[in-house]
């Protein structure tokens, strides 16, 4: 039979660093097909190979049997092949429509084309139920309707190929299962989606065969069917993986910290966190679920000291923390509390510093950074190379810049410097979002080993399995305010789900 | 009062004359700075365009051959721009200051080697140069009072390249939002990526704005040496390009509003130029120089987020890696 994609022995070099081996892909038509491995296994370098944003160093790529060259894009496109990237490639100033008609105005003035290109957006949208308002600035939109966006740009040449790079990455699992009920629409139109992603079971849910990728090698291609999680995991690590850390119960100590009333009202007057009760004890993790947007990020903010109280007091490790007071990132810092941002690429690293830069970032005025008033290097370096070590961060570089290091591993510079601070109170934001599922293994193992040594955790994440393993306590967040905290134990899928949407702790059990 | 409006007039029409370098080499600048490229340039490729008018007319008579050549100066200091930033990924200001220098220098060295006159080429007779065009009915309408001279001093009266320049202001507008090569320059100028990404290449693409830039700014040093002046004088473009850069970011990148601010630069310069000397009511006299800063005075003020919110092309300076 012929294949709608069939790669043979593709490489691909970038320096140093061999991102793909001899890569061998097939891919039926009208099938959907899941790439999985870890950060920096090379799978978005070959997606791009496979679109002509890279050319390959050698190798072959044939859709439909035949073998072409593609040398760019628009080669890609003209044969048929459509890409939504890792990162969002939209035009944030344009509208929804001039993002689609870029690279099909079809003519040279905007006017010839616009109308057909319109008709054609609605009628993606219309078919693949992708809603949005083609008039609508994308700088409006959310991610859930960029990513719709992006879907129709790549459809509307008629894609037989679709490649998703880690769609789901951003979305909410809502947004998450309204994709795949468009992909298999697409796929039972003849289509064939390569989707890559690292949730395990978005593979085992939706697609038909899956190949895994370690280390810039294809080590393995399953049938779905005939493949488990467990088997997957380990292909793609080189090693036995737990899925899911045992949890042994908490020893929950005294209170450590803990928010009254807490309020956040933002510039705009917008009420977004609304009295918020809550304590966290030593030794415990307080988990925070909600569908994201609903006030977890301005709560992680305030507790953090990066936005104002409006109302309410935070105390934190007996110091109370109100509106009246002056608060910032340093002074909460200093009282104790260690801080994993959501976001880390803005708020975790600087990108363009190095690891060992990175790795004093906010401790730059410690010993960490060296006794005197200049900035003693070997230490900053000797810092850095200790922490590597343990925490397992690869490339143990210290001078690599943080930019350079994959998703995983950047994560793991965080984690490793808040750690080995010793917070006696740990903020940490979706400490797994974008990482594979060895690091993601580390990362709970290492949360849970410093519950045991004493430290209050809050821990928000919109992966409710995540809380739900990690968790000893829930707090569920919606529209900014406290729908109630449930214990772990008594916690399940559909009473936290009820109590996303809002319903009270004692309706929904 | 009459001697008033006449005296506004006459300022107004200082302002237009003043104005009209500054509108095309904002044009330019919004070509390149618009598809990501910052411009500090313009100066140098104004005053090479002024140099090779003005030394092409000279050389064969004709004032169109000037204007012609002093377009493939401005686009080859432009393709010299693109080669190291584009092409090299260089810095864009050290590569726009390069320029600037090596124009303000090869226009002497070049100039003295050719007509042994300290840097200045020989002054073109009227019939080498572009003149004044008078409007049809200019003699009729001088009958009516105020618009006659209106239609005179303002309307009628200028030589073709600032027509020309006037001109350019809305075709820019028409070729940055009405068409397929506009769309895919403010593209670029934001999200290279997803130009790429299209299937269009972001190397050629930039390489285009520079050249329209270039053959813009040639037309502007035409204007200067053979057009508004009567020869080549060294260092002639005398900052120009910077204000018409200023212009730009104080159009906040928009070819309308930066044509208002290269006319408010334009009248400030025509005030200025008249109110030397003059003692003005409670203030005193003005030094000249003040004046003179007021266009930088300003743009820093409005980068500083003073004047309202400067917004830059999102992928400005930065070159495009893959
Ligand atoms: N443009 C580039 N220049 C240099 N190195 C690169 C470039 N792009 C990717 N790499 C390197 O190639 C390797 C593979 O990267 P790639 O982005 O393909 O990984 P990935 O499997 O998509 O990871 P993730 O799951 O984090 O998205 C990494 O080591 C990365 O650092
Ligand atoms: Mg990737």
């Amino acid at each position: 039979m012929t294949y709608a994609l069939e790669l043979k022995d593709v490489s691909k070099s970038f320096g140093l660093v061999h991102a793909n081996k001899d890569i061998d892909l097939a891919v039926s038509p009208g099938s959907i097909h899941g790439i999985i491995g870890e950060n920096g296994a090379g799978k978005s370098t070959l997606m791009n190979i496979i679109y002509g944003m890279h050319r390959a160093d050698k190798g072959t790529i044939s859709f439909n049997g035949q073998q072409v060259d593609v040398r760019s894009s628009a080669d890609a496109i003209e044969h048929g092949i459509g890409m939504v990237h890792q990162h969002f490639m939209l035009v944030p100033t344009f509208s929804v429509l001039e993002n689609v008609m870029l690279g099909s105005e079809g003519g040279l003035t905007l006017s010839e084309g616009r109308a057909t290109a319109l008709e054609r957006l609605t009628h993606l949208s219309t078919t693949y139920n992708l809603e949005v308002d083609p008039h609508a600035l994308v700088s409006d939109l959310n991610v859930g309707q960029r990513q719709r966006v992006e879907i129709i740009k790549a459809l509307k040449g008629g894609a037989k190929v679709l490649i998703l790079d880690e769609p789901t990455g951003v979305l909410t699992p809502q947004e998450a299962d309204q994709l795949f009920e468009i992909l298999k629409v697409l796929r039972d139109d003849g289509v064939s989606v390569l989707l890559i992603t690292h949730k395990l079971t978005e593979i085992m849910d939706i697609t038909d065969t899956v190949s895994i990728m370690r280390q810039g090698e294809m080590v393995g291609h399953r049938k779905t069917s005939e493949t488990s999680p467990q088997d997957l995991a380990e292909l793609m690590v080189g090693r036995e993986v737990l899925l899911e850390v045992t949890r042994t119960p908490a020893t929950p100590a005294e209170v450590r910290f803990s928010a009254k009333n807490l309020g956040y009202t933002n510039s705009q007057g917008v009420v977004e966190l609304e009295d918020i009760n809550f304590e966290v004890r030593a030794g415990e993790i307080l988990g925070v679920a909600g569908v994201s947007g609903n006030g977890q990020t301005q709560l992680m903010e305030t507790l953090a000291g990066m936005l104002p109280l409006t109302t309410g007091v935070i105390n934190i490790l007996g110091t109370e923390v109100t509106s009246a007071d002056a608060t910032s990132p340093r002074i909460i810092r200093d009282l104790g509390v260690g801080h994993i941002p959501e976001d880390r690429h803005t708020h975790g690293l600087i990108l363009d510093f190095e690891a060992r830069e990175n790795m004093i970032l906010g401790f730059h005025d410690s010993e960490l950074a060296g006794s005197g008033k200049l900035f003693d290097y070997s230490a900053i370096q000797q810092n850095c190379e200790d922490k590597m070590a343990h925490f397992d961060v690869r490339p143990s570089n210290p001078r690599l810049s943080a930019k350079n290091f994959s998703g995983g591993n950047q994560q793991k510079i965080v984690i490793a410097r808040e750690f080995s601070a010793n917070p006696g109170v740990l903020l940490v934001g979706q400490p797994t979002r974008g990482v594979d599922v060895g690091a993601i293994e580390f990362i709970h193992k290492q949360l849970l080993e410093l519950r045991d040594a004493g430290c209050a955790i809050l821990l928000v994440s919109v992966e409710l399995d995540e809380v739900m393993s990690l968790a000893d306590r829930i707090m569920v967040l919606c529209d900014g305010q406290n729908v109630g905290i449930i214990d772990a134990e008594k916690a399940d899928r559909s009473t936290l789900g009820l109590m996303m949407a809002g319903q009270k702790a004692e309706a929904a059990t | 009062m009459l001697d008033f409006l006449y005296q506004t007039l006459l300022a107004f029409d200082a302002t237009l004359r003043i104005a009209t370098p500054l509108m095309l080499c904002a044009m330019a600048g919004i070509f390149s700075e618009r598809s990501g490229i910052v411009d500090i340039s313009l100066e140098g490729k104004l005053l090479s365009g002024a140099f090779v008018a003005a030394t092409v007319a000279a050389l064969t008579g004709s004032a169109w051959l000037g204007l012609g050549c002093a377009i493939l100066a401005g686009i080859t200091m432009s393709l010299i721009h693109g080669f190291a930033c584009i092409t090299h990924k260089g810095d864009q200001v050290v590569s726009g200051v390069a320029i600037n220098i090596l124009a303000s220098g090869l226009t002497i060295v070049l100039g003295i080697a050719l007509f042994k006159r300290g840097g200045q080429t020989p002054s073109l007779p009227k019939e080498d140069r572009f003149t004044p065009i008078e409007w049809w009915g200019v003699e009729m309408m001088d009958s009516v009072p105020v618009l006659g001279s209106i239609y005179r001093q303002l309307i009628s009266g200028h030589n073709m390249l600032v027509y020309v320049a006037l001109l350019c202001v809305p075709l820019t507008a028409f070729i940055l939002y009405k068409t397929r090569f506009g769309l895919r320059l403010r593209a670029v100028g934001e999200v290279p990526q997803a130009v790429d990404s299209a299937g269009i290449s972001v190397t050629w693409l930039r390489y285009r704005a520079l050249i329209l830039g270039g053959a813009l700014c040639g037309i502007a040093g035409a204007y200067l040496s053979i057009a508004q002046g009567g020869n080549f004088v060294k260092e002639m473009s005398a900052g120009k390009g910077y204000i018409a850069l200023a212009a730009v970011i104080f159009g906040n990148w928009k070819p309308f509003t930066a044509f208002f601010a290269c006319l408010m630069f334009g009248f400030l310069d025509a005030v200025t130029a008249r109110l030397e000397g003059y003692e003005l009511f409670l203030i005193g006299e003005i030094p000249s120089q003040l004046m003179q800063a007021i266009p930088y005075i300003l743009t820093v003020l409005l980068l500083a987020g003073f004047i309202g919110k400067p917004r830059p092309p999102a992928a400005i300076g930065q070159p495009y890696h893959k």
